[in-house]
């Protein structure tokens, strides 16, 4: 086991604590350049969506994980930076400039939430996100010499500096890693950072932090733009990779969705936004694999267990047709959350430090050590 | 002028639909400070169940009705148990997911069980109008007036006048100081869960000549009655039916008035403002935070 000592504060906030942290790292790096040629193409599209959802899940921790302000409006974010790209696109606007452009406007816009935000707290806040979300869905629909309505809008084949890269390309892949990981860069560096410690005091407690000097409203404010600007990066990608936007791709399912990706990676880290991301995009390949594969598996079993070839024939339709249900996705996504918040409330990434600190403390690991404390929540109405 | 009365009146009727559900939300929040996502969808089974004792097994609207309230809570009982229970006393956000993936659940559980059509409950309000001069209502808006007044009155007396409805405002306020003074906390909490749980179903089973049943009701009522909790200051029984009956007047106002569009954009500009202008809601009380 590898013991850190710290000397002064700058051996605390490196970026990499030790070399091991490099080697990792740049190993991970190197597979994901090297994926494009190792992959089948569905799979890079998916690794593209994680992408994009991993950026949204940062973005997303910046304001929840860190400040502790939680939305469930994120889709609308994502719309507005798709819907600027798109719509900017129309009048031949290269893509660096419309890219800025859209994380920009909705950086604006995401202050401008932020400033009504200000005075709300938990539930309040929830619901006034929410509200934001339905009214820029309707907007978007609404509003049809901007956004063409419910037809909705055909996104062009991305051109970066004069070359065209197809959405299915290797160099689209690249290019939705790059924002990812100098997302992820940044973030970290922001967290370090004098603001980043602003954001985690005002989670901790607001009141401490404002005793302590930090402007609370603005760093709120500081705290909804970024992630909105993030957001909006992720958006342009998004449209570019859907190829056709409408409104009704940013409902309020996806801003739950995004609220899905960090609560099972896990709140605390930003590793929790890549791994959130990946088991929420491959869920969906993952149940049509179970659904198309499952009742074969399983009148496999029955049969080596004795059963007649009629019972096991009968065993597969009855499974079959359970698993082609309406809705079963739904009741699933439903378990999957409700069994991660009792039961795995630190995420997946939670469970990758308990496996981790079972192997370094090994035999003496204790299950103790990641117990959750009860606080027994006072009224919020008097604190 | 006429048209503005009718527009009022069908709004109020709304509203009060709007506003039975956010009691639900109401009734928790008062009792756990919990906030249940699930509310709606818990409305939307309890109509499901009223139309499989009164639809599919052909009992008495009246004897359906009530198997339904007690069938909800039991369910809404063992919801709490399951789903709350073991989470109670931690962040609010994450009881806040658990709910919205127990709403999940149970859509999608009662797509599978009862299909995906709309389906209709005959009840005895179904037919008929009242005629008082030109004006023109008809029976089963009034009888959803009616029950939400009724209701609404019961809980308020219930919570402000019985020895139990006080245990649930202490351990609303400091569930461990409760917890010492001798309230059984656990078994208050999932009391509540069963009345919210039968307030969910008379709204069901109130609402189902109106709008019909189907496994997506819940979210999309569910979505209007938070408004209508937030309006109320989400700790005041009647401030949720008023905040109901202002949104669904404002939602008709909208629909009848102004542009296509507002209608289902126009109660969430109204919460909008209201929270910029009064973070706490029209009836909440302005606390200071202590340190």
């Amino acid at each position: 086991m590898r013991f850190l000592f710290k000397t002064d504060y700058e051996d605390d906030i490196r970026l990499f604590p030790h070399s091991g942290y490099l080697v990792s790292y740049g190993i991970l790096l190197a597979v994901l350049l090297i994926a494009p040629y190792m992959l089948s193409s569905y799979l890079m599209s998916q690794l593209v969506f994680v992408c994009i959802y991993a950026t949204v899940g940062v973005a997303l921790l910046i304001l929840t994980g860190f400040t502790g302000q939680a939305s469930l409006g994120h889709a609308a974010f994502l719309a507005i930076g798709a819907y600027t790209a798109a719509y900017l696109q129309k009048y031949n606007v290269p893509f660096p400039v419309y890219f800025l452009a859209a994380g920009g406007l909705t950086g604006i816009i995401g202050a401008m939430v932020g400033f009504p935000a200000l005075r709300l707290t938990g539930i309040y806040l929830v619901i006034a996100t929410i509200s934001f979300a339905l009214i820029v869905e309707e907007i978007l629909a609404r509003w049809e010499s901007v956004t063409n309505g419910n037809e909705g809008m055909r996104v062009k084949t991305l051109s970066l500096l004069g070359v065209t890269v197809p959405r299915d390309s290797p160099t689209f892949y690249y290019l939705c890693l790059a924002v990812l990981v100098l997302t992820i860069v940044g973030t970290l560096n922001l967290l370090r950072s004098p603001t980043g410690r602003a954001f985690v005091a005002i989670r901790d407690s607001e009141t401490a932090a404002r005793s302590m000097g930090v402007n609370v409203a603005l760093y709120k404010v500081k705290s909804f733009a970024i992630s909105a600007a993030i957001t909006g990066f992720a958006g342009v990608l998004f449209a570019h990779k859907l190829s056709f936007i409408s409104p009704e791709m940013f409902t309020l399912q996806l801003s739950i969705e995004f609220i899905i990706v960090i609560l099972i990676g896990g709140t605390f880290s930003l590793h929790g936004a890549v791994l959130g991301a990946i088991f929420i995009v491959m869920i969906d390949p993952f149940l049509t694999y179970l659904k198309d594969d499952m009742p074969g598996m399983i009148a496999g079993i029955a049969a080596t267990f004795g059963a007649g070839p009629a019972a096991a024939g009968s065993i597969k339709s009855n499974v079959a047709a359970f698993a082609s249900l309406n809705g079963l996705k739904g009741a699933i996504y439903g378990i999957i959350i409700v069994l991660f918040v009792l039961f795995e409330p630190l995420g997946l990434y939670g469970r990758w430090l308990k496996i981790k600190l079972f192997f370094q403390l090994f035999p003496l690991y204790k299950r103790a050590t990641f117990k959750r404390q009860k606080i027994y929540v006072k009224s919020e109405r008097n604190r | 002028m006429l048209d503005f009365v009718q527009q009022l009146v069908s709004g109020v009727a709304l509203g009060c639909v709007y506003g039975l559900i956010a009691l639900g939300f109401v009734l928790v929040y008062k009792a756990t400070e919990v906030v249940n996502f699930a509310q709606g969808d818990l409305m939307m089974l309890g109509g499901f169940f009223a139309f499989t004792f009164i639809g599919m097994m052909g009992l008495n609207y009246w004897i359906g009705f009530a198997g339904a309230v007690a069938a909800m809570a039991l369910f809404g009982m063992l919801a709490e148990r399951v789903v709350v229970r073991p989470i109670l006393g931690y962040p609010q956000f994450s009881i806040i997911m658990a709910t919205i993936g127990l709403g999940y659940f149970l859509r999608s559980i009662a797509g599978m069980i009862w299909g995906t059509d709309d389906l209709k409950i005959e009840t005895p309000f179904s037919q008929g109008v009242l005629r008082i001069g030109s004006l023109v209502l008809a029976y089963d808006k009034l009888s959803v007036i009616a029950a939400t007044m009724i209701l609404c009155t019961l809980l308020w007396l219930f919570f402000n006048k019985t020895t139990l409805g006080t245990a649930m405002r202490a351990s609303s306020e400091n569930m461990l100081a409760a917890y010492y003074m001798g309230i059984p906390v656990k078994r208050v909490v999932s009391v509540v869960w069963a009345i919210s749980a039968a307030v969910a179903t008379c709204a069901g089973v109130l609402l189902a000549p109106i709008t019909f049943i189907h496994s997506n009701v819940g979210l999309v009522l569910g979505l209007k009655a938070f408004p209508a909790a937030v309006l109320g200051g989400f700790g005041s029984i009647p401030g949720a039916v008023v905040g109901g009956v202002l949104i669904g007047v404002i939602e008709s106002m909208a629909g009848f008035y102004l542009p296509e569009g507002w209608k289902d954009v126009a109660p969430y500009i109204v919460l909008l403002a209201v929270l910029l202008l009064k973070p706490e809601g029209l009836f909440g009380h302005h606390v200071r935070k202590k340190v």
